[in-house]
């Protein structure tokens, strides 16, 4: 390992900061254009950001020092994630800080940091977004885990750079495997990241919301930093799926040529990324809260059967 | 000669517990004298205890005779490295239970302070004597005195009702346990009559009679740790015993039930077969599903932590059971992986669980309520403990960097392994455990941000709450204790797992510690830096960089002004206490989706209440379908022998006359 890894690292968590807002407002944008409405500027989210971080924050009485402390927990663990997953390149100083399991335990600790400070002002809202949010991570969680099982079971590695370079960087080989638990992490993504069929990320309607829920009372930079983390999460996620399933361009190296490459692939990957979860955002209609457990059953269930055709017909592979 | 000291020092260990506890009945109701003195001095034997297990555990076994016992039955006495480790888990946190007992007694009904140091002491130095028996016969009078202390300390406040039940049902299971490990070590002597440890090591155990040994053994340690389905005291003992206690029972005293199955299993059965290690998985998963699956349901603090051990001891003997399907493969190395992983997780579960036991022990105290639903908001009056039991709930949810997580890694670690078993049934159920392990380990996170969330956050639900004071010096250090063994478990894995290592070599042949080592003090590699690595070191340190960076750049760049207002809550005004979730809304969900858990009776209202009033009952399957029946049928058999008691002492003695008679005809 040498500085251009550490250069590196520093720059993917750079280009992660830099980029959550990007994605989320192309995100936006697309769902616009498919729901035939004017779109935002592609540069809306970092307006919002910027005027949030300007404001005061306005505290409720209640609110206790958790509170405060959460938006700064919640946006450490998320870049956190961000500086794992591998975008840039495979070689990165960080990676053996977690695998994937570990990082399945910062999304946790983020989640559950999060739910705290949505029960610690005491209003209904709040309690009830962070019980509907916990509900959501505990269906989610094994789910992810398992579709990590799976790609390990491929790699013999739990550690996500390793599982990048197997599938990338071998002979291409197709695993049927794969299919089931990318589908399977689709709809974990779609959940976590308090997406469409289970939750809306634009709505204030109150029965509906979980995520916005837990964020009621926040404001000013506190809100600012708990959007850019949702933002950041979503850019995680979204990088972690294309490493997973996606993950060729990511280069092994550390070179600034090697940057000159994985670069742009990763932003023509985000964008078509990005215009997909658009596409099923639109096509989908919100579900109730309870159809939730058999959404995220079914993704458990598909990363079991990933799992299973890995172990039964992948085998000698 | 430095090796037979440390057995030699942990003997005196106890006779200086002993001590104490008798100390304690000379001024038994002199709280300053109990209190402030006695259990700090018990204190500091906990932590030369731990001292001694800690310079043990790489020392060669030492053994010893007393000659005290029956005749001809002498007690054997004898510490290796299994049982070192044990008296460190017991050392490390008794030790914080202690110093927090000493500033938690209270002048009250019940057992007088001095009587219940007694019973305290005793309880410590039985644990510590059944960890370090060496024959059957000492380790059974240590169990049953074990037993018998705690029972006394559960049943402190004797004169409720309902206390005094659970006290007796908690006396039933333990003892119903104990004639199975009683059976378990007939079976292992294998009519060779001698029954040191030594002796059974050595006689040859065939098929079936090894197949009953691990049978018995399973039942009886089974009823000690909470296994499913002999898990129906501990919701019930560990909300009647003090909070000092319950922290004690349910943080170490099932860890001793861990002890002597790994002890008969691993150590005294010389062979091993896979389906064991399938039952015990099996049984492990259950108790753990089972154990969060209630605990998120639960509306008593204590009751939910007592859920959560059930949970957390099922996570540990899922470990012990793919531990014995590896060792039965002849896989040593996965096998001690797997064990370290129980193993860790019995010393997190000590630290975590301890620990919040501890916490409700001084909520309790500064509310006198013990139902979730009537507290709330109490970071505001009692900070300490709550900042303490923030840490302890993140880590009794498996989080990183906290302890919980760490074995939890490893024991996941230990699954993706499975595959390379060479029984095709097997390698296809585990991933599906895997799972189960991973639901039940999200199920935690789901248990502590609810048990934590409304005690300490939210508004208080009652006025009364106002009153609530933060806890004592003396308490504080005892949570302080305990949460810095929750650190250093959590942030050291590496130095944790080179303890361990001497225990796995003397069970399974093989170690984690060389491994480990062998990528620095902070980087987990338990397998190899490819395969999968952590470092919660690092994770701390970026963690807390970006943190302070953000705070930084925020407050530099921008502003840190403050305003305080009304709670916005999408403009609602009329917001009150009573509209937060209670702990049964916060379970519902959980209710919902794991309906035939539970048996459950609803009374709902009807449109046209004047006075509507909704009430749901939540109770254990197990109760209906298994243990009432018992009790019908037992009641049903004494019911038949009715008739021949008759309360005439004639009558009595025409029965012995008859058996006589009888016993001499058949003769």
């Amino acid at each position: 390992m040498d500085a251009g890894a550490y250069v590196l690292q520093v720059l993917q968590v750079l280009i992660a900061l830099i980029g959550a807002p990007l994605l989320t407002g192309w995100v936006n944008q697309c769902r616009a254009w498919l729901q035939n409405r004017s779109a935002p500027p592609l540069l809306q989210p970092y307006r919002q950001i910027a005027k949030l971080l300007e404001k005061d924050v306005v505290l409720a009485h209640n609110a206790s020092r958790l509170f405060r402390l959460v938006p700064y927990v919640l946006f450490a663990c998320t870049v956190l994630a961000c500086a794992i997953i591998p975008t840039l390149s495979t070689d990165l100083p960080l990676a053996p800080a977690a695998d994937a399991i570990a990082l399945v335990g910062i999304f946790a600790l983020a989640r559950v940091s999060l739910s705290l400070a949505g029960m610690d002002v005491g209003t209904a809202f709040g309690t009830l977004g962070a019980r509907r949010e916990m509900l959501i991570g505990f269906l989610a969680e094994p789910a992810l885990l398992m579709v990590f099982f799976t790609a390990s079971l491929i790699s013999q590695s739990l550690s996500l750079a390793t599982i990048v370079e197997t599938i990338a960087h071998r002979e291409f080989v197709i695993y049927p495997s794969l299919a089931f638990a990318g589908v399977a992490f689709t709809l974990v993504s779609l959940a976590e990241n308090a997406r469409i069929p289970v939750d809306n990320p634009a709505t204030h309607l109150e029965l509906t919301m979980i995520h916005e829920a837990m964020i009621l009372e926040y404001s000013g930079r506190h809100l600012a930093l708990v959007e850019w983390a949702a933002g950041l999460k979503l850019y995680a996620y979204s990088c972690l799926g294309l490493a997973l399933f996606f993950p060729w361009g990511i280069p092994e190296g550390t070179g600034f040529g090697n940057i000159g490459v994985a670069l742009p692939v990763l932003l023509v990957k985000l964008g078509i990324g990005g215009m997909v979860l658009a596409l099923i955002e639109t096509l989908s209609a919100k579900m109730r809260i309870f159809r939730a457990p058999e959404f995220l059953g079914a993704a458990f269930m598909l990363a079991v059967i990933a799992m299973l055709v890995r172990l039964l017909l992948e085998a000698p592979l | 000669m430095p090796s037979l000291l440390s057995l030699d020092l942990a003997g005196f260990v106890v006779l200086y517990w002993l001590a104490i506890g008798a100390a304690g009945l000379i001024a038994p109701r002199n709280i300053g004298y109990v209190g402030r003195t006695l259990f700090p001095l018990g204190a500091l034997g906990s932590l030369a205890l731990a001292a001694i297990g800690l310079a043990a555990l790489g020392a060669a076994p030492q053994t010893m005779v007393l000659a005290i016992g029956l005749p001809q039955l002498p007690f054997h006495l004898r510490l290796d490295a299994l049982s070192a480790l044990f008296l460190v888990l017991l050392g490390a946190a008794s030790a914080g239970i202690s110093i927090y007992a000493a500033g938690y007694f209270r002048r009250g009904e019940g057992t007088p302070p001095g009587l219940q140091c007694l019973q305290y002491h005793v309880f410590l130095a039985s644990m510590t004597m059944v960890l370090l028996a060496d024959d059957a016969y000492f380790f059974m009078v240590s169990w049953e005195t074990m037993a018998l202390s705690s029972f006394f300390l559960v049943t402190s406040e004797h004169r409720h009702a309902e206390i005094r039940r659970a006290g007796y049902l908690y006396l039933l299971v333990a003892h119903i346990g104990a004639l199975g490990i009683l059976l378990s070590f007939g079976v292992l002597q294998g009519g060779s009559g001698e029954f040191t440890f030594a002796a059974m090591r050595a006689a040859p155990h065939s098929g079936w009679w090894a197949t009953a040994a691990f049978g018995l053994a399973l039942f009886g340690f089974g009823a000690k740790a909470g296994l499913l389905p002999l898990h129906i005291w501990l919701p019930e003992a560990h909300p009647a015993a003090p909070s000092p206690v319950s922290a004690m029972m349910s943080g170490v005293m099932l860890k001793t039930a861990v002890y002597g199955f790994i002890r008969v299993t691993f150590d005294l059965l010389q062979i091993q077969l896979w389906w064991w290690g399938v039952v015990v998985l099996a049984l492990g998963l259950a108790s753990a599903l089972f154990g969060a699956v209630f605990s998120a349901v639960q509306s008593d603090m204590k009751r939910l932590l007592a859920y959560s051990s059930i949970e957390n001891i099922g996570v540990i003997f899922v470990g012990v059971g793919l531990a014995i399907v590896f060792n039965a493969f002849a896989m040593r190395a996965l096998a001690a992986l797997a064990l370290t992983a129980a193993l860790y997780h019995c010393l997190n579960h000590a630290g975590f669980k301890s620990l919040l036991f501890l916490a409700t022990g001084s909520v309790l105290h500064a509310t006198r309520e013990r139902s979730l639903g009537k507290l709330g908001g109490l970071i505001h009056r009692m900070p300490w403990v709550a900042w303490i039991t923030l840490v302890g709930a993140l880590a009794g949810a498996g989080l990183p960097p906290l302890n919980g997580f760490v074995s939890e890694w490893l024991l996941l670690q230990g699954f993706l392994f499975t595959p390379q078993l060479p029984n095709g049934y097997i390698h296809m159920l585990v991933p599906v455990a895997a799972a189960a392990v991973a639901l039940t380990a999200a199920l935690a996170g789901y248990v502590m941000v609810k048990f934590y969330g409304i005690v300490f956050l939210g508004q208080p639900r009652e006025d009364k709450l106002s009153q609530a004071h933060d806890a004592g010096v003396l308490e504080r250090i005892g949570l302080l204790w305990l949460l810095g063994l929750c650190l250093v478990l959590g942030i050291v894995p590496v130095a944790v797992i080179e303890f361990i290592d001497p225990v796995t070599r003397i069970l399974v042949g093989t170690g984690l510690g060389e491994t480990a080592r062998a990528h620095g003090w902070f980087l987990l590699a338990p397998i190899s830096g490819a395969r999968a690595s952590y470092n919660p070191g690092l994770f701390l340190i970026v963690i807390l960089t970006v943190f302070a960076l953000v705070f930084v750049v925020v407050r530099r760049v921008y502003h840190g002004r403050v305003r305080r207002a009304a709670p916005w809550d999408c403009g609602f005004p009329l917001q009150n206490a009573r509209m937060q979730d209670t702990a049964e809304g916060f379970g519902q969900p959980i209710r919902q989706v794991f309906e035939p858990f539970y048996r459950m009776e609803r009374e709902l209202p009807t449109p046209f209440d004047t006075a509507p009033r909704y009430r749901v009952k939540v109770e254990d399957h197990f109760w209906y379908w298994l243990y009432l029946p018992i009790a019908r049928a037992a009641e049903f058999g004494t019911r038949l022998v009715t008739p021949l008691q008759k309360g005439r002492i004639a009558v009595y003695l025409l029965y012995s006359f008859v058996t006589l008679l009888l016993l001499l005809v058949l003769r």
